[in-house]
């Protein structure tokens, strides 16, 4: 019954980030509200027990991509919007409130609440007594060729983006 | 009670859809890059939702590589959009400027 009240909140949050972000004139705010739409789908991830997939979406997803993001937001089209201190009335206070409401959770949950997420999970979890031994299970053994073939496309990438920013020795200079 | 896999499939459709008129409407081309990402997102969604109704760890393994393999396509994607649009005669990030290979 709680797993449904919390899908429902964060599904709806998640759809509203969205739109948002389709709607949103301003590009930072398309931007930020894309990262609480990530933030949403990690929630959703631990609600269905991959937890493993939900902490890497929050990393990977709403922190490195989107940081990403943001920095080529401000170098093409930061400079026309106002990156100044306006904000709407009230919104200090509201965001203190928040942060202590958020603190006050996270507090309730470590200290009262139990890691028995392991018997909830699939039965490879439940077997091997968690949710990252799981994976790295079944990542390292069926899909092996697959993560070796990641690995050289991410390495591929990274060559590349040097090699569009910078061009051929000489040509980039003057950039 | 766990919520069934129909819902999760249904908000993954959803969030796709969005992201598709997201792509379709808006000339930004970071916008438009945004909304790509959140189609990939929400067939993310979509694959561990799967794998979690089937009990079995293929869905999140699979959206761990897909993860992987957006965040290459998103750094190659954001390198060509700066290359491009920090051309000197580059007037806006509109999507529509960049017609020299009209016919």
């Amino acid at each position: 019954m709680i797993e449904w009240i919390f899908f429902a909140l964060i599904a709806l949050v998640a759809v509203a980030a969205a739109v948002g972000v389709v709607a949103q004139r301003n590009v930072i705010y398309s931007g930020l509200l894309l990262v609480g739409n990530f933030l949403c789908l990690a929630a959703l991830y631990i609600l269905m027990n991959a937890q493993f997939v939900g902490v890497v979406q929050i990393i990977v997803y709403a922190g490195a991509l989107m940081v990403l993001f943001l920095f080529a937001v401000m170098l093409l089209a930061g400079q026309r919007t106002s990156l100044g201190d306006s904000g709407l009335a009230g919104q200090r206070s509201a965001a203190v409130l928040l942060a202590l409401v958020l603190g006050a959770e996270l507090a309730l949950l470590i200290t009262r609440g139990s890691l028995a997420a392991a018997q909830a999970g699939t039965p490879l979890d439940v077997a091997l007594g968690g949710n990252v031994q799981a994976v790295a299970q079944v990542l390292f053994t069926r899909y092996l060729w697959a993560f070796e073939a990641t690995g050289l496309l991410l390495l591929v990438a990274v060559v590349g983006v040097v090699y569009l920013i910078k061009g051929r020795p000489g040509a980039g200079a003057e950039r | 009670m766990a919520v069934p896999t129909l819902y999760y499939v249904l908000l993954s459709a959803v969030l796709f859809l969005i992201g598709a008129i997201g792509v379709l409407v808006r000339r930004n081309v970071l916008v438009i890059f945004m909304c790509i990402e959140l189609m990939l997102n929400a067939a993310n969604l979509a694959l561990v939702a799967f794998g979690a109704g089937q009990r079995s760890m293929d869905g999140q393994v699979l959206a761990l590589l897909v993860m992987a393999v957006a965040a290459a396509e998103v750094a190659v994607g954001l390198a060509l959009i700066v290359a491009i649009f920090r051309r000197p005669e580059a007037k806006s990030v509109d999507v529509d400027d960049v017609n020299m290979l009209k016919g």
